[in-house]
C-alpha cells in the first residue's frame, strides 16, 4: 500500500513532461516556442515547491503523517524542474553561449535571484537520502530549511520577470505566503509545548 | 500605392503567392516593384524580412485590455464593437476636430506597409499592415505654436475590454511621441494588415505603429489624439518609470532592467532558430537617427 501511493505520485508528477510532450509532437508550442518551454518549466518548478512546502500543513491538518513521505520525491521533482528549466534557457535560448548569460545573470536581478534559487536547491537535492537525514542529524532540518528562502526567491524571480504582478505571479505570491504563515504557527506551537 | 476597401480583401494564401511571385522574378525586378511602395527595407532576402504568418501575428499579441497572458487578446477581442467609431484630434490646435472611421477611410488612402515589429520583451515579427502617414491626419488640424508633443488617448470600455476592470495598466492606455516623431512619414495610422481589415486583436479600427520604437508605444484602438506642450506620461512610464521612458527607441546597446535588448528571437522561426542581433532603431536608423541627433540615448530611452 506504502510504496503504492508513491508510484501513483511519481507519475503524476511527471504531468508537465507528458504535456510538453504533447505539445511539442502536436505542435501546439505557439509562435514563441522556446520561450513557451522555459515558461512551462518555470512555472511548474513553482508549483513543485508549493506542493513540497504544501506536504507539513496538510500534515497537521489532516493530522495524517501520510502526507511526509511524499515530500522528499515532490522536492526532488521541484530539483529537476527547476534543473530543466534553466538548461532550456542556457542551452535553447542562449545556445550555451555563456558571455550574454553571465551577463544576464549578473545585470539582471530577476535572473540572478532565480539561479540563486536553483544553486540553493543543489544541497536540498544532495542531502535527500535517507542516509544524509542520518548522518546530518539535527542540522538536516536547518539545511532543509532554505526551501523557504527558494520559495521566496523563485516567486520573485517570477514577479521580477514578469510585465504586471497581475494575476499568476500574484496568485503564486499569495500561495507562498499563505504556506510560510503555517510555519509561523506550527513553530509558535511547537515552541509553546 | 494600393487602394484598399474592405470588398477588396485579399486571402492570405493568394496574397502570398503574390509575394512569391514577386520574389521569384528576381532581385533586381522584385525591387523595382517592391520601390514603388515606400519605406521597404532594401535587403529582402535576408530571413529576418520574411513576413511572419497572418496566424501568428493575430494570436500573438500584447494587448493588456483584453487579458495579459498573449493569447488573451485573440480569445477575449472577438466580440469588440469596433462601429460606430470617433476619433476626436484636440489639444493645442486652431480647429479641432472630430472624424468617424468611414471619414477617415474617405479622406485618407491606405497603403502597404511592411515593417518590423519589436517588442521590449525580446521578440520581433515583420508585419504587412495596412495604413498611411500619421503626418497627413494631423496635418488637418492646424497645430499651435505651444504643441509640443502628441498624446494618444486608447479606448476605455472595462463593459467591452475584461483587461480593464483591473489595475493592470493606469487605464485609459496612454502613449506619446514628440511633434517631430509624430510627423514623421513612418508613423502610421493603421487601418488593416495583411490587405485584410484591421482584426480587433491588433487594434481595430485604427491604431498607431511607430517602427523604430518597442511595441508598447504603439498605442490600440485610438480615440483621442491630442496636442500638448509638455511631454505625456504613458501608462507604461506610469506603472515603471525606471523601466520604460518616453522614447522608447529600439536599442541594442540599452538594456531594459530585466530583458538584455541586444538580440531578439523572430516569430515563427521554430524551436531551433537562434536569436539574432537588434538592430539601432529597429534597423530604420537612416531615416530617424537624425531625429535624435545630440541626444544622450542612455538618458532618453
Amino acid at each position: 500500500m506504502r510504496s503504492y501511493s508513491k508510484i501513483i505520485v511519481f507519475f503524476l508528477s511527471l504531468w508537465p513532461i507528458y504535456l510538453i510532450t504533447y505539445q511539442i509532437v502536436f505542435n501546439q508550442l505557439g509562435p514563441e516556442p522556446v520561450d513557451r518551454i522555459i515558461n512551462h518549466f518555470g512555472e511548474w518548478t513553482l508549483i513543485f515547491i508549493l506542493l513540497t512546502l504544501s506536504m507539513t500543513p496538510l500534515k497537521k491538518i489532516t493530522k495524517s503523517i501520510e502526507w511526509i513521505k511524499f515530500r522528499r520525491m515532490l522536492g526532488l521533482f521541484t530539483f529537476f524542474y527547476a534543473s530543466v528549466h534553466m538548461l532550456s534557457y542556457v542551452g535553447l535560448d542562449y545556445r550555451f553561449d555563456f558571455e550574454p548569460l553571465i551577463n544576464d545573470v549578473l545585470k539582471k536581478k530577476f535572473i540572478f535571484i532565480g539561479f540563486s534559487a536553483w544553486l540553493l536547491l543543489i544541497p536540498l537535492a544532495v542531502t535527500s537520502s535517507e542516509k544524509m537525514v542520518r548522518l546530518l542529524k539535527k542540522n538536516w532540518k536547518k539545511i532543509h530549511r532554505l526551501i523557504y528562502i527558494i520559495g521566496i526567491f523563485g516567486v520573485l524571480h517570477y514577479i521580477w520577470l514578469s510585465k504586471t504582478i497581475f494575476f499568476k505571479p500574484l496568485i503564486f505570491l499569495i500561495l507562498l505566503i499563505i504556506l510560510l504563515l503555517f510555519r509561523i504557527k506550527i513553530t509558535k506551537s511547537v515552541s509553546k509545548i | 500605392m494600393i487602394k484598399f476597401k474592405n470588398s477588396e480583401i485579399t486571402p492570405e494564401s493568394i496574397y502570398k503567392k503574390r509575394r512569391s511571385f514577386i520574389k521569384s522574378i528576381g532581385l533586381g525586378a522584385s525591387s523595382l516593384a517592391m520601390s514603388t511602395m515606400p519605406f521597404v527595407n532594401k535587403s529582402f532576402a535576408s530571413e529576418r524580412d520574411k513576413l511572419t504568418s497572418y496566424k501568428d501575428i493575430t494570436t500573438y499579441n500584447n494587448y493588456y485590455e483584453f487579458g495579459t497572458s498573449k493569447s488573451d487578446p485573440h480569445k477575449n477581442s472577438q466580440i469588440f464593437k469596433t462601429t460606430p467609431w470617433e476619433i476626436s484630434i484636440e489639444g493645442e490646435v486652431e480647429k479641432p476636430i472630430k472624424l468617424s472611421m468611414e471619414e477617415i477611410s474617405e479622406m485618407f488612402v491606405s497603403e502597404e506597409r511592411i515593417y518590423r515589429l519589436r517588442c521590449v520583451e525580446g521578440w520581433s515579427m515583420v508585419i504587412p499592415w495596412m495604413g498611411f502617414s500619421l503626418s497627413e491626419l494631423l496635418l488637418k488640424v492646424n497645430p499651435t505654436n505651444k504643441a509640443k508633443f502628441v498624446e494618444f488617448e486608447s479606448v476605455y470600455d472595462p463593459e467591452q475590454m475584461k483587461g480593464q476592470r483591473y489595475p493592470v495598466l493606469n487605464w485609459p492606455y496612454k502613449e506619446g511621441l514628440r511633434i517631430d516623431e509624430a510627423m514623421h512619414p513612418l508613423t502610421t495610422v493603421v487601418t488593416g494588415l495583411y490587405g485584410k481589415k484591421l482584426p480587433n486583436q491588433n487594434g481595430a479600427p485604427l491604431r498607431i505603429f511607430i517602427p523604430w520604437k518597442y511595441g508598447f508605444k504603439s498605442a490600440k484602438a485610438i480615440v483621442k489624439i491630442k496636442f500638448v506642450e509638455k511631454m505625456p506620461t504613458s501608462s507604461w512610464m506610469w506603472a515603471s518609470p525606471r523601466e520604460y521612458g518616453f522614447y522608447s527607441n529600439v536599442n541594442p546597446n540599452v538594456d531594459h532592467p530585466r530583458w538584455s535588448q541586444a538580440t531578439e528571437r523572430i516569430i515563427g522561426e521554430g524551436v531551433w532558430a537562434p536569436r539574432v542581433k537588434t538592430l539601432m532603431f529597429n534597423g530604420y536608423g537612416d531615416e530617424v537617427a537624425s531625429l535624435y541627433s545630440g541626444m544622450d540615448l542612455k538618458k532618453n530611452y
